[in-house]
């Protein structure tokens, strides 16, 4: 297979709703001007009936592939984005943006309010995945693109592709919902709580207006390090860490610490310098909120769709458990839509969307083919 | 591999011949999709399959079928009444765990439903069981005991009765030996039964809400 490789990118950006328009949210309030942040890979065809929109999750950016300009990371969905991978750029044009209440490029609490000139903070509008969606369906009309192939995502990115076959049938022709769920459950609202309550009882906090001091650092750090234990399984820690000691790294007591500490540490104080803790709330406020089928049954929400859907779950994720996405595959069921459901066994938990590659790519890269070309074949290879 | 290939291909291509074009079938224990692809690519078949394997489901997604990893057992509730034509159990019947309750729902999904399943009455399985006491290994039950799929061994002749106890109609049956279709004493001779069902014509019940 020709695998190969996006190479450098640059983030783009979109601002539309600008005075005297608006951008109305659902919660009733508007926005003016907004802006989104967002990349794009491969090439769109004349017909430009070959554009696939990725939505990333909870603390994903518009960074999906490829590199930045002097960085040696990629973006977050690199090994699914690119010639010859899942979404393959050489067949597919993909975009990717940040979603509207973010904090990488797009408009969100952080960004600054026309009104007074500082950052919105606290004062930000109540946003939701559906918002999110109607940002990116302007962006989409900007490309110039009225059917997407697909949209595709894990978690709140699934949360999002969802949302965008409900809220606009007549522009999705496939959907990728991937380790997600059509609402969350108490127990993922009350693990994004614990996460708000420590950012909020930071005393840098200051009621969202922290943005001339360092801001609620350690509480944003505490909430990571709760979402980090919910994206493993205990098999995954296990494996990672196991009860091995860091070594020279002291605590209280004057013990070693434990890898896992060290490691939940890390990923606490690195996601602080990208992350804005406002951001954090609102997001995670706007996931808790979701519910695809807006208190109906959820099969009467999908009733009428044309879009096939590919939904995936992974059998260690307990914190998308794979009963919500059986849920979504059974509404499919009763509301008759084109459908494939696949559980992967895999140890990752929750993380699993992000690193097991070649399953999803077989799943993903086949079921793109279909919507494209809407064959059956008899003869086939693993 | 479940048994011969040519009594396999034989038996997919005889519930080919079973289907309408341009139907909608819903195959349950679908495998690694054999049968749903070939009532596609021939029959331009709509079809949906259901199917516990994961590395099946792979193999599925490959051909560009839409398929369900789950079991057949609690897979067929959420169906709406008549949503397809067909309801296809190729192999698969004796092999869930309740099969009474799957092909109750499978005729309330389908307008008409496709069995087939191994013939446990065989004369072969009967000269194995009668003079050897030994559990019938045939090349449609190619299994051992200790490490088989089958979880239901049944005879044409007890699905008959079956059928005749809960009222089901068969509107035809084939008998599949390793030569061909045969006609006489099928119970003894055929080692696949393949059927075609459907629900005796009631009065409309209450709408389902």
């Amino acid at each position: 297979m020709n695998e190969g490789r996006i190479g450098v990118v640059e983030t783009r950006s979109f601002t539309f709703a600008r005075p005297p328009d608006t951008f109305r949210l659902e919660c009733g309030e508007t926005l003016s001007p907004v802006t989104l942040a967002y990349e794009t890979y491969g090439h769109l065809n004349a017909q430009k009936s070959n554009a696939i929109l990725i939505l990333h999750a909870l603390s994903g950016d518009a960074h999906a592939a490829g590199f930045h300009e002097g960085e040696e990371k990629p973006g977050w969905w690199d090994e699914m984005i690119g010639p010859g991978k899942a979404f393959d750029t050489r067949t597919y044009f993909v975009i990717c943006s940040n979603v509207l209440g973010g904090c990488r490029g797009s408009t969100g609490p952080s960004s600054p309010d026309p009104s007074t000139g500082r950052p919105y903070g606290a004062r930000f509008p109540f946003i939701t995945i559906g918002d999110m969606v109607a940002a990116q369906r302007n962006l989409v009309d900007h490309l110039g693109i009225d059917s997407l192939l697909s949209v595709a995502g894990g978690s709140m990115g699934g949360m999002q592709a969802l949302q965008w076959v409900v809220k606009y049938p007549e522009r999705v022709r496939s959907a990728i919902a991937i380790a997600t769920a059509a609402r969350h459950s108490p127990q993922q609202i009350a693990f994004n709580e614990v996460g708000r309550q420590a950012i909020m009882a930071d005393p840098g906090w200051k009621d969202g207006d922290y943005y001339d001091g360092p801001g609620p650092e350690k509480g944003l750090a505490v909430a990571r390090m709760v979402g980090h234990i919910t994206y493993m399984s205990d098999r995954s820690m296990e494996e990672k860490f196991g009860r091995r000691l860091r070594e020279g790294g002291r605590c209280a007591g004057g013990r070693n610490i434990f890898e896992v500490e060290n490691y939940l540490h890390y990923r606490g104080h690195s996601f602080v310098r990208r992350f804005d803790a406002n951001s954090y709330l609102y997001i995670t406020k706007a996931m808790d909120h979701f519910d695809l089928a807006r208190g109906r049954p959820l099969w009467e929400a999908l009733r009428g769709i044309h879009a096939k859907l590919l939904v995936i779950a992974f059998r260690s994720d307990w914190l998308y458990p794979a009963y919500q996405s059986q849920e979504i595959v059974r509404a499919c069921k009763r509301a008759g839509l084109d459908a494939t459901y696949c559980e992967i066994d895999s140890t990752y938990g929750h993380d699993a969307f992000l690193v097991e590659t070649p399953q999803q790519t077989h799943l993903i890269r086949h079921f793109l083919r279909k919507v494209q070309c809407g064959q059956t074949t008899e003869a086939y290879e693993i | 591999m479940r048994y011969s290939d040519s009594l396999r291909q034989m038996e997919y291509r005889t519930i080919a011949g079973l289907v309408r074009k341009e139907s909608s079938v819903l195959d349950l224990g679908c495998g690694t999709g054999d049968l749903l692809s070939l009532l596609a690519v021939e029959k331009n078949v709509r079809g949906q399959g259901i199917e516990i394997d994961e590395r099946s489901i792979y193999a599925c997604v490959a051909r560009g079928l839409s398929v369900f990893h789950g079991d057949i057992d609690s897979g067929l509730s959420e169906y709406a009444d008549k949503s397809f034509d067909y309801v296809v159990l190729c192999e698969s019947l004796q092999e869930v765990r309740h099969p009474d309750i799957v092909l109750k729902e499978a005729l309330r999904v389908g307008r008409k439903v496709i069995v087939s399943f191994p013939n446990f009455a065989h004369y072969r399985a009967r000269v194995q069981l009668f003079f050897r006491g030994r559990t019938p290994v045939t090349p449609a039950l190619p299994f051992p005991w200790y490490d088989t799929p089958n979880l239901h061994f049944l005879s044409i002749g007890d699905f008959i009765a079956y059928c005749s106890l809960r009222n089901i109609r068969i509107a035809r049956s084939t008998f599949l030996c390793e030569r061909g279709t045969i006609r006489l004493f099928p119970s003894l001779r055929a080692l696949v039964g393949i059927f075609v069902l459907s629900r005796p014509e009631t009065p409309p019940h209450p709408s389902r809400t």
